[in-house]
């Protein structure tokens, strides 16, 4: 790392050494600074959906709200990961997704932390809370594609392609666990038993002991893991 | 047509045309703007040039189907010059009695307009209280041009802005000139253009793209549809002096897809801009190259949001990105793009003809030029229409439109479509101007405006124009995707007597949380009628809430 591309902020009266071109969220995380995410995975690109990890960022006299996980380190800013703005709208978004899965063990944290009234707004029928993992892990880190993002606004869900999925989803099963809700699973299974029942394409079963065979996600309901 | 290699070879052919031209020549213009061409403009069209080829009047009579004129509500309207005389509510059947007076340079007195009040007559368009009170800088051309024929075009005077800058000016000339003229974005933003087209200029990579935003997916906008339907030329003129001022070698087009007429005059356009050598390699043979394309959306409002729109010219769903790095730097395919919409690159060829110093002669301190305004709603006049900023929101609404409709008083004005703002009666003397109009809570955003007469519901306004909304975001983020149904929701209630307690505070905190946390200007803006009605109207809300002190829960 040379000199000139190192970049020094403010989180939280914090000072943080860091490198141009991380985002703020790197910059926390560096410095052993929390912010909670829920569309924030490692393995993939930034998608700044979920907006749980908004921030206050002041720069040359302006306050504003941006998402860490996307907004890049500059010299001298001053980052407040929590501030009386950010806990609101950390808390509505959690009640508005809490509409969708009231139990899922991240939104029960989140909703502890935030005070969030689980039952403030109306209800939902589906529990996908459209973070967008299961689509973007499919396509970034197993370039299967086999669950895709289909219609938009209020209307938006994943949905699992069934020519695609039936050849591929058994065997990988990957973003089941990723899934702040197990919706993805339930999405899952709910395409095999209406497109493809008893089709789905299995490994072969091992030549040896078949217990050191696939690995698959117990099925188990989000409420029981509270 | 051979390509003009030069702008002498474009001069002489300019004059050749005007020279064929007898200006004393009577010309029938019928307006095929969208609400006359819905009112069946094209039977009366057609109508004039059968009795003119009935009657063998060619040589003594034009026959001229345009653009949008503006006057809507009066539609199909057609006008006789010289003298531009306007015949409203023309049909097909008064077609003979206009070219017998036409000819004999009389007037026929029952097609002109009558006030419904005192009955009085005006005949010319300096006349008519609807045009009167106008300054039409941009759409005072379309009653003279076929949008289909670029010698039209050049017969005003077109293309002579580009010549200006490809001989007698910098790219930076160009870029000053603009900055200097203070031209602010019309899409919504109010940002200065010169500003944006230096970021795109300075933006070290050396590929760059101008695009021309014309999507209007604003509910209650349809001035940008009528200019680049009826006068496309002007806003590409824009386009390519702009594509010189910042360098950029490739533009975009991008429009709707649900409008014929207006991709049959564009794709037109482009394809004899390129014939005469206006687009293209070596332009004019001032050794500038410019392409442009065609592009159309893809159903959904937030495809009009420059980084959405980006995308979808790239090929991708329109979902926006953050702009913590600008599009102006970093646009489509990574490249630095300037985008403006249409009425702002409309604006351009007249800066560049008469100068910045004119162009800030009109308007407010830092409101410059004219402004485009739909005019709907419970209004007397609904139609297209362009005033200097600055004009008093009471003579757009009174004087233009000539009040409400059916003898009722106003109650509200609304700016801004779904992303906008409605504000009282009492406020009808603001002027017409970005920041003023931003601080009043209703930013005129594109230029839609709708007056709303004593019998409006505010809530089902806030309602409505949310049910509009929630089917137009991409639905990436959170707060705009989960916030705007849940506002509706509640709205719903309310609209049908069924408000709770809580009901107001959740729309507050809703509203804010969705203005501060969504990812684009969709999100961010689309509380913003609530907003304006939280701020002049929450007694009206607060009524609606059953087991509040006095309130009914019903309307």
């Amino acid at each position: 790392m040379s000199a000139m591309s190192e970049i020094i902020l403010t989180i939280d009266d914090k000072e943080v050494k860091v490198t141009a071109g991380m985002t703020v969220l790197q910059a926390a995380q560096q410095a052993g600074i929390y912010i909670p995410t829920l569309c924030h995975h490692e393995k993939l690109e930034a998608f700044g959906g979920c907006r749980l990890c908004i921030v206050e960022v002041e720069s040359r006299g302006w306050t504003s709200y941006v998402v860490s996980c996307l907004y890049p380190v500059a010299k001298d800013i001053v980052v407040r990961t929590r501030s009386e703005k950010v806990d609101k709208i950390r808390k509505v978004i959690v009640e508005e997704l809490m509409a969708h899965a009231p139990d899922a063990p991240e939104l029960v944290r989140l909703a502890e932390e935030y005070g969030a009234d689980r039952e403030r707004f109306e209800r939902k029928e589906s529990f996908c809370i459209v973070c967008g993992l299961c689509v973007r892990y499919c396509d970034e880190v197993k370039h299967l594609n086999a669950v895709g993002f289909i219609d938009n606004g209020a209307k938006r869900e994943i949905s699992f392609i069934p020519e695609v999925a039936k050849n591929v989803c058994w065997e990988c099963q990957e973003c089941f666990a990723l899934c702040p809700t197990s919706y993805a699973q339930a999405a899952y299974l709910l395409t095999e038993a209406l497109a493809f029942p008893g089709q789905r394409k299995e490994l072969s079963p091992p030549a040896k002991a078949p217990e050191s065979g696939r690995r698959v996600i117990p099925i188990m309901p989000v409420a029981a893991t509270r | 047509m051979t390509k003009l290699q030069s702008v002498a070879e474009l001069e002489k052919f300019r004059a050749e045309i005007l020279f064929r031209r007898d200006p004393a020549k009577p010309c029938i213009a019928v307006c095929a703007g969208a609400a006359c061409d819905g009112m069946d403009s094209a039977a009366v069209a057609a109508a004039f040039l059968a009795e003119v080829a009935r009657q063998t009047l060619g040589d003594k009579l034009e026959v001229r189907t345009t653009g949008c004129h503006g006057y809507c509500e009066k539609g199909p309207n057609v006008v006789v010059t010289p003298g531009e005389i306007c015949y409203f509510e023309v049909q097909p059947t008064d077609v003979a009695e206009v070219i017998a007076a036409t000819l004999k340079g009389e007037v026929v007195d029952r097609l002109v307009y009558k006030d419904p009040n005192t009955g009085a007559k005006a005949v010319h368009m300096n006349e008519v209280p609807f045009y009167k009170h106008q300054m039409r800088l941009l759409m005072g051309d379309n009653p003279k041009i076929d949008p289909m024929l670029i010698d039209d075009y050049l017969a005003v005077g077109g293309y002579a802005a580009l010549v200006k800058a490809l001989t007698e000016m910098t790219p930076q000339q160009v870029l000053d000139e603009v900055k200097k003229a203070n031209l602010r974005g019309r899409g919504g933003g109010g940002f200065p253009a010169g500003s944006k087209w230096e970021t795109t200029r300075n933006a070290p990579e050396k590929t760059k793209y101008v695009i021309v935003n014309g999507h209007e997916g604003e509910s209650a906008a349809f001035m940008d549809r009528a200019m680049l339907t009826g006068n496309p030329h002007k806003v590409l003129e824009g386009l390519i002096i702009g594509a010189y001022a910042i360098g950029a070698q490739r533009g975009f087009m991008y429009t709707r897809h649900d409008m014929p007429l207006l991709e049959k005059h564009v794709r037109n356009a482009l394809a004899q801009a390129k014939e005469y050598g206006l687009l293209g390699e070596n332009i004019l043979g001032s050794g500038f190259d410019f392409e442009c394309e065609l592009h159309f959306d893809v159903g959904i409002f937030v495809s009009g949001e420059s980084s959405a729109l980006m995308r979808s010219i790239e090929g991708n769903p329109p979902e926006p990105r953050p702009k913590y790095i600008r599009t102006s730097v970093s646009g489509i395919w990574d490249k630095p793009s300037n985008l403006n919409n249409v009425e702002t690159w409309a604006n351009v060829p007249q800066i560049i003809s008469k100068g910045a110093e004119w162009f800030t002669s009109i308007g407010t301190e830092k409101s410059k030029g004219t402004k485009l305004i739909s005019l709907s709603g419970n209004v007397v006049n609904s139609g297209i229409v362009e005033v200097p900023m600055g004009t008093p929101l009471r003579t757009l609404a009174f004087d233009i439109g000539g009040g409400v409709r059916d003898g009722k008083t106003l109650k509200a004005i609304h700016f801004g479509g779904a992303m906008g703002g409605s504000i009282p009666t009492d406020l009808i003397d603001a002027p017409l101007d970005f920041d003023g109009m931003s601080k009043l809570g209703a930013p005129i955003g594109a230029g839609g405006l709708l007056l709303m007469d004593e019998d409006t519901d505010m809530i089902e306004v806030a309602r409505y124009l949310l049910d509009f909304l929630v089917n137009e975001s991409c639905g990436k983020c959170a707060p705009c995707r989960e916030g705007m149904p849940q506002m509706l929701h509640i709205l719903t209630n309310m609209t049908q007597g069924k408000g709770k307690a809580g009901d107001l505070e959740r729309l507050e905190d809703l509203a804010e949380v969705t203005g501060l946390g969504s990812l684009c200007a969709l999100g961010k803006t689309s509380a913003d009628p609530l907003k304006s009605m939280f701020r002049y109207f929450k007694p009206e809300y607060e009524a609606r809430i059953v087991n509040i002190a006095g309130g009914s829960g019903t309307k």
